[in-house]
């Protein structure tokens, strides 16, 4: 029980397919489950951001004040911040919006073509006029790019770290 | 002139190698197998040192020199790789992502760009100049063809195989900087274009997603540069 880290996964703005691949991970993720302790996550129960974690996984551009905030808070009780996936480290998809701003894309969703139009503004976030890339908020430590990134590329991020190093993706992952 | 005298000796990272006086540095590098990266540059057509991407150090020399128009001298001493040359190398290409909007995964090129692959082979990881996101034009006018402004480079590859090759001259650049655009015609939409044979081969050069061909759009999509050196030999043959 001596070295047993702690590994948190956000889900800001995406798609969640950078979940998905990290679940692709299949067996290898029973052999990370013992050195790694996952306590907070989309996949698990926690509803609150622990006090402190070596490594958090972020997937997703920062699009709503709520990711903002969000993210501010996970940047200081996180170690090591890893941005993972094109959105978190391009604004991908999700920033698409920003040649136009948010309120076409309001109007396209929620009042064009729709039977009841009407702009929700109870119980969900306001937008933020851009979307921005996670390290354009916060200090980001390691960028895994890809959309999603292989299974086999988060796979040698995790073990990388675990071996005590900060691993660089250049020349390995590449957008898209 | 003796042929003698038409020979250089120089070093590129300190390798000797021997170059004929008209060639470039990065036609002798390439000779030698030695790696420089380029955008602009294709086998086959006209140089115009757009992209900066192939910079080297030349002792001696005070600013870093695009390889693909510097030509050989004797007693050169280049280096094609060094942190400062890999920053330049990767400043640049941070602005081209940074001027445009590249979405790799919802490209037609993804997996087969050559800005993307650059990005890869320098380790290129993320963008730190802020995106400029610009609203840019899509012309789908062109039976077969499109352009897709959000991922031009400016490269010029395309003006210049239309009128080096094809002798049609439907490509051109309008605008300065940052804000060109390349443009069929006097910016006439590219199907209303007089001058287009639609040969197709500014879509086959283009290194990025920004020309694709409408029925492979969706699909991977190889482009075919290749076929430009020896189009070249044929005609200069026939002359
Ligand atoms: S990077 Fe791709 S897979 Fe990951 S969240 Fe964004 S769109 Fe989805
Ligand atoms: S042109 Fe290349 S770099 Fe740009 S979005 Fe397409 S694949 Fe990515
Ligand atoms: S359309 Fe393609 S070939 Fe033409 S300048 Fe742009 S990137 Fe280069
Ligand atoms: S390849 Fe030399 S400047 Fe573009």
């Amino acid at each position: 029980m001596t070295d047993i880290r702690t590994l948190a996964t956000v889900w800001l703005d995406g798609c969640s397919g950078c979940h998905m691949s990290l679940l692709d991970m299949d067996e290898r993720l029973i052999e990370l489950s013992s050195q790694f302790q996952l306590v907070y996550s989309p996949l698990v129960d926690r509803k609150t951001f622990p006090e402190r974690v070596d490594v958090t996984l972020v997937e997703g551009a920062v699009a709503s004040v709520e990711d903002l905030k969000k993210i501010r808070r996970i940047r200081e009780h996180t170690g090591v911040l890893v941005s993972l996936g094109d959105c978190a480290l391009t604004g991908n998809v999700s920033a698409m919006r920003n040649t136009c701003g948010p309120q076409p894309v309001m109007l396209r969703v929620y009042e064009q073509n729709v039977l009841q139009p009407q702009i929700p503004t109870e119980g969900v976030p306001a937008l933020l006029n851009r979307v921005r890339p996670v390290h354009e908020v916060v200090p980001v430590d390691v960028y895994v790019p890809g959309c999603p990134p292989s299974a086999d590329t988060i796979y040698r991020v995790l073990s990388e770290l675990l071996a005590g190093h900060v691993p660089t993706l250049g020349g390995v992952a590449h957008f898209g | 002139m003796s042929a003698e005298s038409n020979v250089r000796t120089l070093t590129i990272d300190g390798e000797e190698i021997s170059a004929r006086a008209d060639q470039t540095i990065l036609e002798a590098a390439r000779e030698h197998k030695l790696a420089i990266p380029t955008l602009c540059h294709l086998d086959g057509l006209s140089e115009v040192g757009a992209c900066r991407m192939c910079l080297v150090e030349v002792k001696g020399a005070r600013r870093l020199l695009p390889a693909c128009v510097t030509r050989v001298e004797e007693g050169m001493e280049v280096t094609t790789h060094n942190p400062k040359i890999d920053r330049y190398r990767t400043m640049i290409l941070e602005l081209f992502f940074a001027e445009r909007n590249h979405i790799c995964s919802i490209c037609v090129a993804n997996g087969n760009c050559e800005l993307q692959s650059l990005a890869l082979t320098l380790g290129m990881t993320h963008v730190e100049i802020p995106y400029q996101y610009p609203q840019l034009p899509v012309d789908a006018s062109h039976p077969r063809f499109t352009v897709d402004h959000n991922r031009c480079v400016l490269c010029t590859r395309c003006v210049r195989v239309c009128s080096e090759i094809e002798g049609a001259n439907t490509w051109g650049v309008m605008g300065r900087g940052a804000q060109s655009l390349v443009i069929t015609d006097l910016k006439e939409p590219w199907g209303e274009s007089e001058t287009c044979t639609s040969c197709g081969k500014c879509v086959q050069v283009c290194p990025t997603g920004a020309l694709f061909e409408k029925d492979r759009a969706g699909s991977k999509v190889r482009k075919q540069p290749d076929f430009l050196p020896y189009l070249r030999i044929m005609r200069e043959g026939e002359q």
